[in-house]
């Protein structure tokens, strides 16, 4: 794995090239400022419509504001999952490293929208419930899919070898993959039996249409937000990897320079 | 085909039946973890009555999650895994092998000793059949489950609560079809639907799992 | 506009406590996942540069470049 893997005997043609580590670097390198500038501008945008275009809502009161991040935060951390597990299976198909460092690289990001989720879900829940926390199917399943992700990151921290980390996280995202679905329906069982039928956070049909153009502009945002931090984390990663390879050493060297030229 | 799975199946129990020792472990951490329940609670019978599927469910769960380390460690030590995993024999035989003995020897004996602790909390009589077939159908899961996170964490640093880390969240609706099952049982709707997930669930987990362990432990031992 | 005056934009109809809590929150997890990514490249480009001269390899010259403009 860490042997000297300079002088690519043939370099594919079109995207495909840059599945390549060496290429990808420099490429994440450009594209995430553009991704960054893009989440923060539709930011902006999003929570100009939600605070003050978006009208009062007539039940919660200002309260449901909280929306405009809640609900972006609840997708972004299921979709993410799946696109982690997609990168696994990508990676773990095809054997490309590349892949593997993706997974990896989003799984904080995933991690750190569930936890929003939940935090905005807690406390929306107090002046709707009364309660910080209800036993909600939605809330409940959230909080397993912090666990999964949880899972992920401990295990591919835990193993040394890179090459183990990277299959290994690559199985268990599967894993998990397969088990939201699962886990989902179960808490919805098992949620109704209990409960009875839970107070739903999001009421989509009595939605003013400027309330979901700023959920929508903001679900936008977050994924924006989320490219540009993975392909950052990407950057770091690949650095870490590569680091025998030649092509690594001249990136270093170019390091060295501007840090020597800005003391 | 099947001598790789019979002579697995059949080496591993007589292993676990000389270390036999170990077995009444798991076993009685079962019968504790159910019987400090009354103590935390209070033995009031109407809560005790209540409570009983889920305590049973949840010791259930935590008793085979602490006897899976047991599942690979022996074999990985002594390179009998490296044996097996170089042999010709398709892996998902062996493997599925392996797990055969492992709930045998440790879910089997909890499925067994439930309805006696069910007693303990008064649990209705009718309910005992439920809460065994139950535990019959979703320990099976459980073992299949832990397998695989068994063999992720196989040799690394802080395995075992790694291990809890990484297949309790799967184990959630094992819990909620399992406990589920009685209490619909004692509700009054009855327990077919949800042991007839459970079921579904196994036969799933059978499919998938011996296949996920296997790639697993190939990727531990590479 | 939604708001009669800024301290009634604050005060969110009462609900400023909920609101607020939930977009600060978030705001700190965002600028502190931020901060932590380009603090692990600096920080990776930097251990490995160490590495790399404690292994006596070439980092391009800029040693010398570097001791010249100190």
């Amino acid at each position: 794995m860490t042997t000297l893997t300079r002088a690519p005997v043939r370099s594919p043609e079109g995207l495909l090239r840059f599945a390549a580590p060496q290429q990808f670097y420099p490429l994440a390198g450009r594209l995430a400022p553009w991704f960054a500038w893009a989440a923060a501008l539709l930011t902006v945008v999003g929570l100009y419509i939600g605070f003050f275009v978006a009208p009062t809502d007539f039940q919660q009161g200002e309260v449901y504001r909280v929306i405009f991040i809640h609900v972006p935060a609840a997708w972004m951390s299921m979709f993410i999952y799946l696109v982690m597990a997609f990168w696994a299976a990508v990676g773990l198909v095809m054997n490309t490293r590349l892949s593997f460092i993706m997974s990896q690289a989003l799984a904080p990001t995933g991690a750190m929208f569930c936890f929003v989720a939940l935090w905005t879900g807690a406390v929306w829940g107090k002046p709707t419930w009364g309660t910080y926390w209800v036993w909600d199917a939605r809330l409940t399943s959230q909080l397993l899919l912090l666990f999964l992700y949880f899972g992920f990151i401990a295990l591919t921290r835990a193993i040394e070898d890179p090459r183990r980390a990277d299959r290994a996280g690559a199985i268990i995202a599967l894993v998990g993959a397969v088990n939201v679905p699962i886990i989902y329906f179960s808490v919805q069982w098992w949620n109704t039996l209990h409960q009875g039928a839970s107070v739903s956070l999001t009421r989509a049909p009595s939605m003013a249409s400027t309330m979901l153009a700023g959920m929508l502009i903001m679900a936008i945002a977050a994924w924006m937000y989320a490219i540009a931090v993975a392909l950052w984390r990407v950057r770091a990663l690949i650095l870490e990897r590569e680091r025998h390879t030649e092509w690594v050493g001249e990136v270093l060297a170019a390091e060295a320079q501007t840090q020597g030229r800005a003391r | 085909m099947l001598s790789a799975f019979l002579a697995v199946l059949r080496r591993d129990l007589l292993l676990s039946w000389r270390g036999r020792a170990d077995l009444l472990v798991t076993l009685a951490f079962f019968v504790i973890v159910v019987c400090l329940f009354p103590f935390g609670v209070g033995a009031e019978t109407n809560q005790l009555r209540a409570i009983a599927p889920g305590v049973l469910w949840v010791a259930a769960l935590l008793a085979s999650l602490l006897s899976l380390h047991r599942l690979f460690a022996q074999d990985h030590a002594d390179g009998t895994l490296e044996q097996l995993l170089l042999s010709s024999e398709p892996a998902v035989l062996w493997v599925a092998g392996k797990i055969v003995a492992f709930w045998l020897t440790t879910g089997l004996p909890l499925v067994v000793a439930a309805p006696g602790l069910a007693l303990l909390f008064d649990l209705e009589q009718g309910a005992l059949p439920v809460l065994t077939l139950s535990l019959a159908l979703g320990t099976p899961i459980l073992a299949l489950l832990g397998a695989v996170g068994a063999a992720l964490t196989l040799g690394v640093r802080g395995g075992g609560m790694l291990l809890a880390l990484l297949v309790l969240p799967l184990y959630v609706p094992v819990l909620i079809f399992g406990a589920g099952a009685v209490d619909a049982y004692l509700g009054g709707t009855g327990a077919a639907a949800h042991l007839l997930l459970l079921g579904g669930g196994l036969a799933g987990a059978l499919a998938l799992a011996p296949w996920a362990c296997a790639a697993a432990l190939r990727i531990a031992m590479e | 506009m939604q708001w009669e005056s800024w301290s009634a934009f604050w005060q969110m109809g009462g609900a400023a406590p909920y609101v607020w809590g939930s977009y600060g929150v978030t705001l700190a997890l965002i600028v502190a996942e931020l901060v932590l990514v380009i603090r692990r490249r600096k920080d990776t480009v930097n251990r490995l540069l160490r590495w790399r001269r404690a292994l006596g390899k070439d980092v391009g010259g800029s040693q010398a470049r570097m001791e010249s403009v100190e």
